[in-house]
């Protein structure tokens, strides 16, 4: 394999591996700090148990998110060194904003609450959770507006004498179209994956009938956070998808498998084609519904991958502009397509809840324990759509990833760190999700010594 | 005074931030084995870091975005160059990190001491590497007329490389030593300072041996004079450690760290990562920089930000200001009270909980 796939592929493994770990973290964190905040409003000891209880689960997956997280901002560095030369000027900025705003407000004050139970005033501990979780938040918006420059270059010159790209607005970059579609599907996203998590462990305790009245109440909690936010993901994506129909159309034509422009446009229902993607074999259509989703218009005019690819390589010389059609197409129906069993799951879930029903059916649980997998599949789709669906492109239209790798680096040194990330977050994995599981399985503080009170036994140690 | 040389200074400022804080984590880390005679030792070890190491460690994050942001040709050649050193710690820095959340999660004796060996070699490991990347630095390395680097990880490894490799690995081991003796009590606290004592013993002339060799290789008047003043500041802190006068030790070796750091950023200066191939082919702070435009408007928000960071941080310090005392949980009835401040009093065995008030 030559440097360059080989660089690709570990992008892509610790991309990925780093972002099933982030949006619970950006969901969840919400959540912990909203149930602190009903415990302290409404004095009600369960919020304390369920905070506690959801606080620790949250932690244990905090830890490898965080320290994912460093590998990505060195990679660039150390693996995609000719971007870096190239585009640093732009795409530094707000990655060094994403420490001095976001990263430090979220490690001091997430530590402030971790070790500050009992030792700061409640009122000042509930800050802490909240500013940690906003932090999070905001960090994710960082991170989207560089990337979103990746989507759609906006604010910047290239300086004729240097080669290499050049800020001219920094609040053309901050408030690119692309990272204002693309924040709000991300937030949502994450509340989607904590609330899915919240059932998932609530059922496994209603299952079994323990704690029947603290988990009724989270799994009615995690059930309405996962149909309101999984509505506003839907909407919030619809809004994107309309957007780069405009800013990048290889990509939408590509989830599309739509090869030629048409006026109007069949949607596909499922479309078998070749291997290298090039041509379509067997498709299942519904007529009209593709203009009308992309242009409101049921006759409007969709753009497809032949015309494209001439008016690109017209553009920007010969060459092929194609991502790999399979890939994208089948990312961004996956990614539709766990979304919104999630959110459907969560709507027969209030269902059958409904009243302070408590299910009998084992399916009940079973179906919301196994429902767990289906945001996170989602939010890994949804980013192989969107950074696939790129290519050949690092920055739209402007550098290619053929020009972004490394020059210095030997394959043979970059295969060594695939394989010690892969193997190292696969450990990982397994001991984070152990924990949990554990976690999960042994329940929430009693109510007693959840409650940082007089003559309750003080845990001598933090960590 | 140009933006460039205000983000050369900035950036020094952010690798002296991350040293001083994240120094003495490497330090407890790098103790963990030989002053953690038990698991409550090892555990009350961790706890003096526990509320602040994450925080810490943002220092390098923030270090390396702004090298991305103000000087991006630095950051492509100095991360790609110095790629498996940098795999290295950042496996360190991965299993240190998942060790101190997951270690006391599971009561089993070799779960906790696997986790323990993380944290050691998640301390050790960067500790060493930060000097010997830091050292090349100023050193120079091989690089092309594209800037970029042609050596291996061997090249690194020279003699002056891993003479500032060990000049870290012992001053985080010192600075980590008197920090433990600031926040621990009783046989633990005797130990760290008895560890801090014995660790001078190495780290004062390994310090001393590669503040000289940068000096005599690549010194300048002014650094000259930072560099002789780091020595002092050092024997002051060892004098301060020997005397018991754990505070001001503690501030000689995070002084000490500031001077040093300032004195290979001032032989650096103006290159950034100069080329033992040919003087033309260095990066400098002009040749390697971002345009006027991004680096102010990143003074800006450096400007406005930082007070802020440095603001919430010290906070966090002053809440967490009390040692960490170790002790199993006590039966409700013998515990005192527990209260916004942690459980006061007089207390002899029957009180004991993490971040008491001081003793004598």
């Amino acid at each position: 394999m030559s440097v360059l796939d080989l660089a690709r592929w570990q992008f892509g493994i610790t991309t990925v591996y780093h972002f099933i770990f982030v949006p619970l973290t950006l969901g969840l964190s919400l959540m912990v700090a909203g149930l602190q905040t009903a415990w302290l409003i409404k004095k009600n000891p369960d919020y304390l148990r369920l905070t506690k209880f959801f606080g620790a689960l949250f932690l244990i997956n905090f830890a490898v998110g965080v320290v994912t997280g460093i590998v990505q901002e060195f990679q660039f560095g150390m693996n995609w060194s000719a971007y870096s030369r190239f585009v640093g000027d732009v795409f530094g900025a707000p990655l060094a904003m994403e420490g001095l705003l976001a990263f430090f407000a979220e490690s001091t004050f997430l530590g402030l609450w971790i070790f500050g139970w009992g030792r700061l005033s409640p009122r000042v501990h509930l800050a802490t959770i909240w500013i940690a979780a906003i932090g999070s938040n905001l960090s994710a918006y960082f991170i989207l507006a560089a990337n979103s420059w990746m989507q759609h270059p906006v604010g910047y010159r290239i300086n004729p004498v240097t080669h290499r790209a050049q800020l001219t607005s920094i609040m053309a970059v901050l408030t690119n179209s692309t990272v204002v579609a693309a924040l709000p599907h991300v937030f949502f996203a994450g509340l989607v994956t904590a609330g899915v998590f919240i059932v998932a462990a609530s059922a496994w305790h209603l299952a079994r009938r323990r704690d029947t009245e603290l988990f009724r109440r989270a799994i009615r909690l995690g059930l309405v956070v996962t149909l309101v936010a999984g509505i506003a993901t839907a909407v919030t994506g619809d809004l994107q998808a309309r957007l780069m129909d405009s800013q990048q159309p290889m990509k939408m034509a590509a989830a599309e498998a739509l090869y030629n422009t048409s006026s109007p446009a069949s949607f596909s229902l499922f479309t078998v084609g070749s291997l290298n993607g090039n041509e379509q074999l067997w498709s299942v259509r519904v007529p009209y519904l593709l203009s009308l989703i992309a242009t409101l218009d049921a006759r409007g005019t969709v753009q497809g991958i032949n015309n494209v690819q001439r008016a690109y390589a017209k553009k920007y010389g010969p060459g092929d502009y194609k991502p790999y059609i399979p890939v994208t197409y089948w990312s961004f129906r996956l990614m539709i397509g766990f979304g919104t069993l999630a959110a459907l799951l969560a709507l027969a879930g209030l269902w059958l809840t409904r009243r302070r029903r408590i299910p009998r059916s084992r399916w009940f649980y079973r179906a919301a324990i196994a429902a767990v997998v289906a945001p996170y599949l989602a939010n890994t789709m949804g980013w192989i759509f969107t950074e696939m669906g790129r290519q050949p492109w690092t920055v739209f239209g402007v550098l290619q990833t053929s020009q972004s790798v490394s020059p210095g680096v030997a394959a043979g040194t970059v295969l060594t760190s695939m394989v010690v990330f892969t193997l190292l977050y696969a450990g990982l994995a397994v001991i984070a999700g152990w924990l949990m599981i554990r976690h999960i399985r042994s329940g929430p503080p009693p109510a007693q010594s959840a409650t940082p009170g007089a003559g309750e036994p003080v845990p001598a140690f933090t960590y | 005074m140009q933006l460039t040389t205000v983000w050369f200074i900035l950036i020094a400022v952010l690798w002296t931030g991350y040293f001083v804080l994240e120094g003495f984590d490497f330090g407890v880390g790098i103790l963990l084995p030989f002053l953690g005679r038990d698991d409550t030792d090892r555990r009350t070890m961790i706890n003096t870091i526990g509320p602040v190491w994450d925080g810490n460690e943002v220092w390098l994050i923030t270090a390396g975005g702004a090298t991305f942001a103000a000087f991006p040709l630095w950051y492509a050649s100095l991360f790609s160059g110095f790629y498996l050193a940098l795999l290295l710690i950042l496996v360190g820095l991965i299993i240190r990190g998942v060790s101190f959340e997951f270690r006391s999660k599971v009561t089993a004796n070799r779960w906790r001491r696997g986790w323990d060996q993380a944290i050691f070699w998640g301390s050790a490991l960067p500790a060493l590497l930060w000097g010997v990347a830091f050292a090349n630095i100023v050193r120079g390395v091989p690089l092309n007329a594209a800037h970029v680097y042609t050596g291996n990880l061997l090249t690194l490894l020279n003699p002056y490389g891993l003479l500032g490799g060990l000049a870290t690995l012992t001053l985080f081991t010192l600075h980590g030593a008197i920090f433990l003796s600031l926040k621990t009590t009783g046989d633990l606290r005797a130990r760290a300072r008895r560890a801090a004592v014995r660790s001078a013993a190495v780290t004062v002339p390994l310090a001393a041996g590669f503040l000289a060799a940068s000096q005599l290789t690549h010194g300048r008047a002014a650094t000259d004079i930072t560099a002789a003043l780091a020595a002092v500041v050092l024997l002051a802190a060892v004098a301060a450690a020997l005397r018991g006068r754990e505070g001001w030790a503690f501030a000689g070796t995070a002084i000490t760290l500031v001077l040093v750091v300032a004195t290979l950023f001032g032989d650096l200066w103006p290159n950034v990562l100069p080329s033992t191939t040919a003087a033309a082919y260095s990066l400098t702070v002009h040749n390697a920089s971002s345009s006027h435009y991004t680096l102010t408007v990143m003074t800006w928000v450096a400007a406005i930000f930082t007070p802020v960071v440095l603001a919430y941080q010290g906070w966090t310090y002053w809440v967490f200001r009390h040692r960490v005392t170790g002790a199993p949980l006590l039966p409700p009835a013998a515990a005192g009270p527990a209260g916004k401040a942690g459980p006061a009093g007089p207390a002899g065995p029957a009180g004991p909980v993490t971040h008491a008030p001081s003793g004598p």
